[in-house]
């Protein structure tokens, strides 16, 4: 009696069991697909020419991503000196002093401008800067900037509550000042949750072409000051993907293979913090 | 790492002790009263009287204290209830040391039996018992202890041939019914404070060993000499 | 003069009355134990002591509390200054993450000015020593504080706290996340200091408090019902409901 309904019991749990996996495999087949597809197609426009040169017009033999590659690199610079202080800031101010109406409304509209379209904030820097001042690696940094922030504020807000209560009250109780508790104590505390955060929240943007599109521009030489347009690899690989030019197309490819492997380096470091973090 | 609670059990036993000490002093300062025949040692009996009184109290109330804050178990339970124990015998000792002072007095204004030397025997026998049951209580002395328990048969013994002569002087020397009266309430007395000793050694044996060798043999003893 | 002075003191949490008008004294080098149930306002009453009360939302309270002769609550007094001079150790044992063993005992120290690598690490050998700590951990000062085991942290934590010699140590509820043996070495430490400060406990445990402390305090929602020495509350309550309470007739 007992072992006819404990084995109609396994059956269902395996039945589910083997459901579950199959979602989880499921989920897994587009990352592996991707992968090999952009490896496959992108490896092959991979060169030392590739890294070190700008690229060439249609029809042309070699040439390179060399300004995309430092494009990005130069406006990921700039938003992470923007981005990661002010949505720091931003998310310590929710964590440790934000309490009340005002602090419901800042977090409400942080988590809106999560979710806000980036080609609107591309639409929106063009309004603010670009008009002003032209396309520019500023106006670039500045777009991804306002996508960082409100993703460094509440990873920041999320990790700092983590940190128990009582770890501040010993702070307060020792008589250190609630700022010097939050800057000795609490942020060393998470030191490698918040470095995570600042990652996840770079690689998130790295590949971001609209804001780039209506702010940067686009360069096909390398610039000379941060005030003019620039090239990113995003808008480098739409530009070629989309030429209709066999040559160019597999330099997209090149280009989406390198995009991959930044974000892919973001995360294995990321994971590695996170290993740190529980030692 | 040292308890605190050992250090207030240490307290606890050195009360006792002195106590002890008292009742000690007590006993020589009665048996003294009688043998030598010096009614001013009564006053000895009674001043370390009045202090074992005070140290009953004192041991009790922490005994009190500690039951109801340390909670203790095992062991440390095993050793307050038999401190509890022994402060209550202690204290009856005391008072068995005014009793022989009391009746010592007496005989001391009567006529002498010439009984000195079995009960100067007797006395250092029972002041031995209570030093050597203390003792034993301060090393947790099984050994001892159980010495103890055979030596006061011996002291029985001893009361029992005391009172057998007695009897039989009163029978032929009426002049000497008072004298013998009041050294059979001394011989009682001593006996008492033997059997009280003998309570300390038992308390000791079941403090060391959990063990509880109170009344064994006892109907033997009620068939055999009662 | 008494090291602890508290008078009239009434706290909230927001609307919720939280203590109802306590008056109570604290001599020095005693152990002062609250006990009560769940939520009778004996945490709150320590938090009182040195205005961790007031960080909570909706903390505020009204009365003196007076302190080696001050009223903490005075106008004008900052209350980080009365925290400095009041040690606190909390129920779960709270080391800083990320600061070693040495920091996290030092940390104090460094707030009030000193930064002699000499004299931190003579202050901080001190504290650990009385904190019965130093023979586990002054081979590994260096490492993490929270690599200790819990019974460790919660020394660490005592030690921190000593690190700058208050008079007064505030402890709420330091055992109740230990295990029975680390419990005993923080009982028999607690003893232990009272030749230095004044120890204020908050305790579920009600034969810790009895163990422990020369004073108890019993309080019931929000009320002082009785204090007293402890040997006589324990033996002799005044108050029925404090003998309900010790004799687990409660409720």
């Amino acid at each position: 009696m007992f072992e006819r309904i404990s084995l109609r019991r396994r059956l269902v749990n395996q039945l589910m069991l083997g459901l579950l996996f199959a979602g989880a495999i499921l989920a897994a087949v587009p990352f592996f697909f991707i992968s090999w597809y952009v490896l496959q197609k992108g490896l092959g426009a991979l060169s030392v020419e590739f890294f070190t040169q700008t690229p060439v017009g249609p029809g042309q033999q070699g040439g390179g991503m060399a300004n995309a590659i430092v494009g990005s690199s130069i406006m990921l610079t700039l938003a992470s000196l923007l981005g990661i202080p002010w949505g720091m800031a931003a998310g310590i101010y929710l964590s440790e002093y934000g309490r009340g109406k005002t602090a419901q409304t800042l977090r409400f509209a942080v988590d809106l401008l999560t979710s806000v379209p980036s080609i609107v904030v591309g639409i929106f820097i063009y309004g603010v800067i670009v008009i002003h001042f032209g396309f520019s690696a500023y106006a670039g940094g500045a777009a991804l900037a306002v996508i960082m922030i409100p993703i460094v504020a509440r990873s920041t807000e999320e990790i700092l509550k983590l940190t128990p209560q009582h770890i501040r009250e010993a702070g307060l109780g020792l008589g250190l000042p609630r700022w010097r508790v939050i800057l000795r104590i609490v942020l060393p505390g998470s030191r490698a949750a918040l470095l995570t955060g600042v990652m996840l929240a770079l690689a998130r943007v790295a590949g971001e072409t609209a804001p780039l599109l209506f702010t940067a521009l686009g360069n096909q030489f390398f610039s000379h000051s941060l005030s003019e347009p620039t090239s990113s690899l995003p808008v480098q690989i739409y530009n070629f993907a989309k030429s209709g030019y066999p040559d160019m197309e597999a330099m997209a490819w090149g280009g989406a293979l390198v995009l991959v492997l930044f974000v892919f380096i973001i995360n294995l470091v990321t994971r590695a913090l996170m290993g740190m973090r529980w030692n | 790492m040292t308890r605190h609670f050992d250090l207030e059990l240490k307290d606890l036993k050195s009360l006792l002790l002195k106590m002890g000490g008292y009742v000690e002093k007590s006993i020589e300062q009665a048996s003294l009263l009688v043998i030598r025949r010096e009614p001013w040692r009564f006053r000895e009996v009674q001043a370390s009287e009045i202090e074992i009184n005070l140290l009953n109290k004192e041991v009790d109330h922490l005994c009190f204290c500690l039951l109801a804050k340390q909670a203790p178990v095992a062991k440390d339970l095993r050793f307050i209830l038999a401190v509890v124990k022994i402060n209550v015998d202690l204290e009856r000792m005391g008072d068995q040391a005014v009793n022989i002072g009391y009746a010592g007095v007496d005989y001391v204004r009567r006529p002498m039996i010439n009984i000195t030397q079995e009960m100067s025997d007797m006395t250092e026998r029972v002041r031995l018992m209570v030093r050597d049951s203390l003792d034993a209580l301060v090393n947790r002395d099984v050994e001892l202890s159980r010495l103890i328990l055979e030596r006061d048969e011996i002291v029985d013994q001893y009361k029992a041939r005391l009172l057998d002569y007695l009897q039989d002087l009163m029978v032929h020397d009426r002049t000497l019914v008072e004298s013998a009266l009041d050294l059979i309430m001394i011989a009682r007395n001593m006996e008492r404070l033997a059997d009280h000793a003998t309570n300390i050694a038992e308390e000791v044996i079941f403090l060391a060993t959990g063990e509880d060798v109170r009344h064994k043999g006892a109907r033997l003893k009620e068939v055999n000499g009662g | 003069m008494e090291l602890i002075a508290v008078k009239n003191l009434s706290a909230w949490f927001g609307e919720f009355q939280a203590l109802k008008n306590i008056s109570l004294v604290a001599e020095r080098h005693e152990v002062v134990a609250l006990i009560g149930p769940s939520g009778c306002g004996k945490s709150t009453f320590v938090r009182c002591l040195n205005r961790l009360h007031e960080e909570v939302p909706g903390g505020h309270l009204q009365g003196e509390v007076w302190l080696d002769g001050q009223n903490i609550y005075a106008p004008g007094v900052d209350p980080v200054n009365v925290r400095r001079g009041v040690g606190m150790v909390f129920q779960k044992p709270n080391p800083f993450p990320g600061m070693s063993i040495f920091e996290n005992v030092s940390v104090g120290l460094r707030l009030a000015g000193i930064s002699k690598r000499a004299v931190l690490a003579e202050k901080v050998e001190q504290a650990l020593r009385q904190a019965v700590l130093w023979d586990e951990v002054k081979d590994v000062l260096k490492r993490p504080g929270t690599s200790l085991s819990g019974g460790q942290q919660q020394r660490l934590c005592i030690a921190r706290a000593l690190a700058v010699e208050p008079p007064v140590i505030l402890m709420d509820e330091p055992t109740s996340a230990l295990d029975p043996i680390s419990t005993a070495k923080i009982e028999e430490l607690i003893q232990e200091l009272k030749e230095r400060v004044t120890v204020v406990i908050v305790t579920h445990n009600m034969q810790q408090a009895a163990r422990i402390s020369d004073r108890t305090a019993f309080f019931l929602l929000g009320e002082l019902v009785e204090y007293g020495k402890t040997d006589q509350v324990f033996t002799q309550p005044q108050d029925e409901r404090t003998e309900r309470y010790i004799t687990g007739r409660f409720g």
